[in-house]
Protein backbone atom coordinates (compact mmCIF):
# COMPACT_ATOMS: atom_id res chain seq x y z
CA UNK A 1 0.00 0.00 0.00
CA UNK A 2 1.20 3.51 -0.67
CA UNK A 3 0.67 7.09 0.40
CA UNK A 4 -2.66 8.05 1.96
CA UNK A 5 -5.08 9.63 -0.49
CA UNK A 6 -5.59 12.72 1.64
CA UNK A 7 -2.01 13.85 1.00
CA UNK A 8 -2.68 13.89 -2.72
CA UNK A 9 -5.92 15.78 -2.20
CA UNK A 10 -4.19 18.49 -0.15
CA UNK A 11 -1.50 18.77 -2.83
CA UNK A 12 -4.17 19.05 -5.54
CA UNK A 13 -6.00 21.74 -3.56
CA UNK A 14 -2.78 23.77 -3.25
CA UNK A 15 -2.05 23.33 -6.96
CA UNK A 16 -5.56 24.48 -7.83
CA UNK A 17 -5.11 27.51 -5.57
CA UNK A 18 -1.82 28.46 -7.24
CA UNK A 19 -3.47 28.14 -10.65
CA UNK A 20 -6.44 30.31 -9.72
CA UNK A 21 -4.11 32.87 -8.09
CA UNK A 22 -2.10 33.10 -11.30
CA UNK A 23 -5.30 33.47 -13.32
CA UNK A 24 -6.29 36.41 -11.11
CA UNK A 25 -3.00 38.29 -10.96
CA UNK A 26 -1.37 37.72 -14.35
CA UNK A 27 -2.30 39.84 -17.35
CA UNK A 28 -0.69 37.99 -20.25
CA UNK A 29 -3.37 35.90 -21.93
CA UNK A 30 -0.96 33.04 -22.68
CA UNK A 31 0.14 32.80 -19.04
CA UNK A 32 -3.53 32.83 -18.01
CA UNK A 33 -4.07 29.82 -20.28
CA UNK A 34 -1.15 28.07 -18.57
CA UNK A 35 -2.81 28.73 -15.20
CA UNK A 36 -5.99 27.08 -16.49
CA UNK A 37 -3.84 24.07 -17.36
CA UNK A 38 -2.54 24.03 -13.78
CA UNK A 39 -6.11 23.95 -12.45
CA UNK A 40 -7.05 21.14 -14.86
CA UNK A 41 -4.04 19.15 -13.67
CA UNK A 42 -5.13 19.60 -10.06
CA UNK A 43 -8.53 18.16 -10.99
CA UNK A 44 -6.83 15.28 -12.82
CA UNK A 45 -4.74 14.48 -9.76
CA UNK A 46 -7.89 14.40 -7.65
CA UNK A 47 -9.62 12.06 -10.12
CA UNK A 48 -6.71 9.63 -10.14
CA UNK A 49 -6.48 9.72 -6.34
CA UNK A 50 -10.15 8.83 -5.92
CA UNK A 51 -9.76 6.19 -8.62
CA UNK A 52 -7.04 4.52 -6.55
CA UNK A 53 -8.81 4.92 -3.20
CA UNK A 54 -12.12 3.51 -4.46
CA UNK A 55 -10.44 0.94 -6.73
CA UNK A 56 -12.51 2.21 -9.63
CA UNK A 57 -11.32 2.71 -13.21
CA UNK A 58 -13.95 5.39 -13.87
CA UNK A 59 -11.78 8.15 -12.44
CA UNK A 60 -8.97 7.36 -14.83
CA UNK A 61 -11.37 7.30 -17.79
CA UNK A 62 -12.55 10.73 -16.67
CA UNK A 63 -8.95 12.01 -16.71
CA UNK A 64 -8.69 10.74 -20.28
CA UNK A 65 -11.64 12.92 -21.30
CA UNK A 66 -10.29 15.90 -19.36
CA UNK A 67 -7.08 15.61 -21.36
CA UNK A 68 -9.02 15.69 -24.64
CA UNK A 69 -11.07 18.70 -23.55
CA UNK A 70 -7.89 20.49 -22.43
CA UNK A 71 -6.30 19.92 -25.83
CA UNK A 72 -9.40 21.24 -27.62
CA UNK A 73 -9.56 24.23 -25.28
CA UNK A 74 -5.92 25.12 -25.90
CA UNK A 75 -6.34 24.83 -29.68
CA UNK A 76 -9.43 27.05 -29.76
CA UNK A 77 -8.08 29.51 -27.19
CA UNK A 78 -4.75 29.99 -28.88
CA UNK A 79 -6.56 30.45 -32.21
CA UNK A 80 -8.54 33.27 -30.60
CA UNK A 81 -5.35 34.76 -29.14
CA UNK A 82 -3.69 34.73 -32.56
CA UNK A 83 -6.76 36.35 -34.15
CA UNK A 84 -6.83 39.08 -31.48
CA UNK A 85 -3.09 39.65 -31.81
CA UNK A 86 -3.37 40.16 -35.57
CA UNK A 87 -6.00 42.86 -35.07
CA UNK A 88 -4.74 44.58 -31.90
CA UNK A 89 -1.08 43.42 -31.70
CA UNK A 90 -1.29 42.81 -27.96
CA UNK A 91 -1.55 39.77 -25.72
CA UNK A 92 -2.31 41.66 -22.48
CA UNK A 93 -5.80 41.11 -21.14
CA UNK A 94 -6.25 44.70 -19.96
CA UNK A 95 -5.68 46.05 -23.45
CA UNK A 96 -8.51 43.93 -24.89
CA UNK A 97 -11.20 45.64 -22.84
CA UNK A 98 -13.21 46.92 -25.80
CA UNK A 99 -15.49 44.60 -27.75
CA UNK A 100 -15.56 46.85 -30.80
CA UNK A 101 -13.55 45.38 -33.65
CA UNK B 1 -12.81 -2.24 5.17
CA UNK B 2 -13.68 1.32 6.11
CA UNK B 3 -12.58 3.55 3.25
CA UNK B 4 -11.95 6.56 5.44
CA UNK B 5 -9.64 4.48 7.56
CA UNK B 6 -7.95 3.32 4.39
CA UNK B 7 -7.37 6.95 3.44
CA UNK B 8 -6.11 8.00 6.82
CA UNK B 9 -3.93 5.14 7.97
CA UNK B 10 -2.64 3.48 4.83
CA UNK B 11 0.65 1.82 5.60
CA UNK B 12 3.40 3.50 3.62
CA UNK B 13 6.97 2.66 2.87
CA UNK B 14 10.00 4.91 2.59
CA UNK B 15 10.27 4.87 -1.25
CA UNK B 16 6.62 5.89 -1.58
CA UNK B 17 7.16 8.86 0.70
CA UNK B 18 10.30 9.89 -1.19
CA UNK B 19 8.55 9.66 -4.57
CA UNK B 20 5.53 11.57 -3.29
CA UNK B 21 7.57 14.44 -1.91
CA UNK B 22 9.78 14.59 -5.01
CA UNK B 23 6.69 14.81 -7.19
CA UNK B 24 5.07 17.35 -4.90
CA UNK B 25 8.22 19.51 -4.93
CA UNK B 26 8.30 19.38 -8.75
CA UNK B 27 4.61 20.28 -8.97
CA UNK B 28 4.68 23.17 -6.51
CA UNK B 29 7.96 24.73 -7.67
CA UNK B 30 6.82 24.51 -11.29
CA UNK B 31 3.42 26.02 -10.50
CA UNK B 32 4.95 28.90 -8.55
CA UNK B 33 7.37 29.43 -11.44
CA UNK B 34 4.47 29.63 -13.90
CA UNK B 35 2.78 32.46 -12.03
CA UNK B 36 5.90 34.41 -10.95
CA UNK B 37 8.32 34.30 -13.91
CA UNK B 38 7.98 37.33 -16.13
CA UNK B 39 9.02 35.81 -19.44
CA UNK B 40 6.19 33.67 -20.92
CA UNK B 41 8.75 31.20 -22.32
CA UNK B 42 10.09 30.58 -18.82
CA UNK B 43 6.51 30.13 -17.59
CA UNK B 44 5.94 27.46 -20.24
CA UNK B 45 9.12 25.63 -19.19
CA UNK B 46 7.99 25.73 -15.55
CA UNK B 47 4.66 24.31 -16.71
CA UNK B 48 6.56 21.32 -18.14
CA UNK B 49 8.10 20.73 -14.70
CA UNK B 50 4.66 20.71 -13.10
CA UNK B 51 3.27 18.33 -15.74
CA UNK B 52 6.17 15.91 -15.20
CA UNK B 53 5.53 16.01 -11.46
CA UNK B 54 1.89 15.13 -12.03
CA UNK B 55 3.00 12.25 -14.28
CA UNK B 56 5.29 10.99 -11.49
CA UNK B 57 2.37 10.98 -9.06
CA UNK B 58 0.20 9.19 -11.65
CA UNK B 59 2.79 6.39 -11.79
CA UNK B 60 2.95 6.36 -8.00
CA UNK B 61 -0.82 5.80 -8.02
CA UNK B 62 -0.54 3.02 -10.62
CA UNK B 63 -2.15 4.98 -13.46
CA UNK B 64 0.55 4.01 -15.95
CA UNK B 65 -1.27 4.82 -19.18
CA UNK B 66 -2.33 8.25 -17.96
CA UNK B 67 1.25 9.06 -16.95
CA UNK B 68 2.44 8.28 -20.47
CA UNK B 69 -0.40 10.28 -22.02
CA UNK B 70 0.31 13.14 -19.63
CA UNK B 71 3.91 13.39 -20.84
CA UNK B 72 3.10 12.88 -24.53
CA UNK B 73 0.00 15.06 -24.83
CA UNK B 74 0.59 17.75 -22.22
CA UNK B 75 4.36 18.17 -22.15
CA UNK B 76 4.83 17.09 -25.74
CA UNK B 77 1.95 18.73 -27.59
CA UNK B 78 0.20 21.38 -25.52
CA UNK B 79 3.32 23.08 -24.15
CA UNK B 80 4.91 22.99 -27.61
CA UNK B 81 1.76 24.67 -28.93
CA UNK B 82 2.11 27.32 -26.22
CA UNK B 83 5.76 27.89 -27.09
CA UNK B 84 4.94 28.04 -30.79
CA UNK B 85 2.29 30.72 -30.26
CA UNK B 86 4.53 32.70 -27.87
CA UNK B 87 7.34 32.81 -30.42
CA UNK B 88 4.99 33.25 -33.37
CA UNK B 89 3.45 36.33 -31.78
CA UNK B 90 6.79 37.63 -30.53
CA UNK B 91 5.49 38.28 -27.03
CA UNK B 92 8.46 36.59 -25.35
CA UNK B 93 9.65 39.80 -23.78
CA UNK B 94 9.32 40.53 -20.10
CA UNK B 95 5.93 41.52 -18.84
CA UNK B 96 5.95 44.31 -16.32
CA UNK B 97 4.18 42.93 -13.27
CA UNK B 98 5.00 45.89 -11.02
CA UNK B 99 2.24 48.19 -12.22
CA UNK B 100 -1.35 47.05 -12.12
CA UNK B 101 -4.36 48.96 -13.39
CA UNK B 102 -6.75 47.76 -10.72
CA UNK B 103 -5.63 48.86 -7.29
CA UNK B 104 -5.77 46.18 -4.57
CA UNK B 105 -6.57 43.43 -7.05
CA UNK B 106 -3.50 41.40 -6.16
CA UNK B 107 -3.79 41.39 -2.33
CA UNK B 108 -7.50 40.69 -2.65
CA UNK B 109 -6.77 37.76 -4.96
CA UNK B 110 -4.18 36.34 -2.54
CA UNK B 111 -6.57 36.62 0.41
CA UNK B 112 -9.42 34.99 -1.52
CA UNK B 113 -7.28 32.11 -2.81
CA UNK B 114 -5.79 31.39 0.62
CA UNK B 115 -9.28 31.40 2.14
CA UNK B 116 -10.64 29.11 -0.59
CA UNK B 117 -7.79 26.58 -0.37
CA UNK B 118 -7.82 26.45 3.43
CA UNK B 119 -11.57 25.98 3.49
CA UNK B 120 -11.30 23.20 0.89
CA UNK B 121 -8.70 21.43 3.05
CA UNK B 122 -10.78 21.97 6.20
CA UNK B 123 -13.88 20.57 4.50
CA UNK B 124 -11.89 17.58 3.27
CA UNK B 125 -10.63 16.91 6.78
CA UNK B 126 -14.13 17.14 8.23
CA UNK B 127 -16.36 15.46 5.68
CA UNK B 128 -16.60 11.80 4.74
CA UNK B 129 -15.67 12.45 1.15
CA UNK B 130 -14.23 9.11 0.17
CA UNK B 131 -16.96 6.77 1.29
CA UNK B 132 -18.78 4.87 -1.40
CA UNK B 133 -19.12 1.61 -3.22
CA UNK B 134 -15.90 0.30 -4.68
CA UNK B 135 -15.24 -1.05 -8.20
CA UNK B 136 -18.42 0.41 -9.70
CA UNK B 137 -17.01 0.84 -13.21
CA UNK B 138 -14.48 -1.96 -12.96
CA UNK B 139 -11.24 -2.44 -11.09
CA UNK B 140 -8.06 -0.50 -11.77
CA UNK B 141 -6.15 -3.82 -11.88
CA UNK B 142 -2.82 -2.35 -10.81
CA UNK B 143 0.39 -2.29 -12.86
CA UNK B 144 0.73 -4.06 -16.24
CA UNK B 145 -3.05 -4.38 -16.59
CA UNK B 146 -4.01 -0.75 -16.24
CA UNK B 147 -4.14 -0.11 -19.99
CA UNK B 148 -6.47 -3.04 -20.59
CA UNK B 149 -8.81 -2.00 -17.80
CA UNK B 150 -8.89 1.60 -19.00
CA UNK B 151 -9.47 0.55 -22.61
CA UNK B 152 -12.36 -1.75 -21.68
CA UNK B 153 -13.92 1.04 -19.61
CA UNK B 154 -13.54 3.71 -22.29
CA UNK B 155 -14.90 1.53 -25.09
CA UNK B 156 -17.84 0.08 -23.15
CA UNK B 157 -19.07 2.26 -20.30
CA UNK B 158 -17.89 5.57 -21.72
CA UNK B 159 -18.35 4.83 -25.42
CA UNK B 160 -20.79 7.67 -26.05
CA UNK B 161 -18.53 10.17 -24.29
CA UNK B 162 -15.61 8.89 -26.33
CA UNK B 163 -17.48 9.52 -29.59
CA UNK B 164 -18.47 12.95 -28.32
CA UNK B 165 -14.81 13.84 -27.71
CA UNK B 166 -14.07 12.86 -31.31
CA UNK B 167 -16.70 15.35 -32.48
CA UNK B 168 -15.30 17.94 -30.05
CA UNK B 169 -11.80 17.59 -31.44
CA UNK B 170 -13.02 17.94 -35.03
CA UNK B 171 -14.98 21.06 -34.09
CA UNK B 172 -11.95 22.54 -32.31
CA UNK B 173 -9.64 21.92 -35.28
CA UNK B 174 -12.14 23.39 -37.75
CA UNK B 175 -12.71 26.36 -35.46
CA UNK B 176 -8.98 27.05 -35.15
CA UNK B 177 -8.56 26.91 -38.93
CA UNK B 178 -11.52 29.24 -39.47
CA UNK B 179 -10.24 31.73 -36.88
CA UNK B 180 -6.75 31.83 -38.33
CA UNK B 181 -7.84 32.00 -41.98
CA UNK B 182 -10.52 34.67 -41.61
CA UNK B 183 -8.28 37.13 -39.80
CA UNK B 184 -5.42 36.44 -42.21
CA UNK B 185 -7.46 37.14 -45.35
CA UNK B 186 -9.09 40.20 -43.75
CA UNK B 187 -5.83 41.93 -42.93
CA UNK B 188 -3.65 41.01 -45.90
CA UNK B 189 -5.25 41.98 -49.21
CA UNK B 190 -8.77 43.34 -49.01
CA UNK B 191 -8.87 44.68 -52.57
CA UNK B 192 -8.31 41.38 -54.36
CA UNK B 193 -11.49 39.32 -54.85
CA UNK B 194 -11.83 36.52 -52.36
CA UNK B 195 -11.78 33.66 -54.85
CA UNK B 196 -8.25 34.44 -55.98
CA UNK B 197 -7.00 34.48 -52.39
CA UNK B 198 -8.54 31.12 -51.62
CA UNK B 199 -7.18 29.56 -54.81
CA UNK B 200 -3.69 30.79 -53.95
CA UNK B 201 -4.05 29.50 -50.40
CA UNK B 202 -5.18 26.10 -51.67
CA UNK B 203 -2.21 25.86 -54.02
CA UNK B 204 0.15 26.86 -51.22
CA UNK B 205 -1.27 24.25 -48.89
CA UNK B 206 -0.94 21.60 -51.58
CA UNK B 207 2.74 22.38 -51.88
CA UNK B 208 3.20 21.86 -48.15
Amino acid sequence: MSIAGSWYLVLAAILFGIGSLGLLIRRNVLVMFMCIELMLNAANLTFVTFSRVLGDIGGQAEVFFVLVVAAAEVVAGLGIVVAIFRRRSTAIADDISSMKG
Amino acid sequence: MNHLALLATAGRTIPDVVVFFAGAAMILSGAIGVITLRNPVHSALSLILTLFGVAVLFIEQQADFLAAVQVIVYAGAIVVLFLFVIMFLGVDRREEISTEPLASQRPLAIVLVVAAVSSIIALGAEAKWAVGPQHVNGRTLGPYQNIGALGRSVFTTYLFAFEATAALLVIAVVGAVVLARRSGSATSDESIPGSAIYEDAAIGEGDD
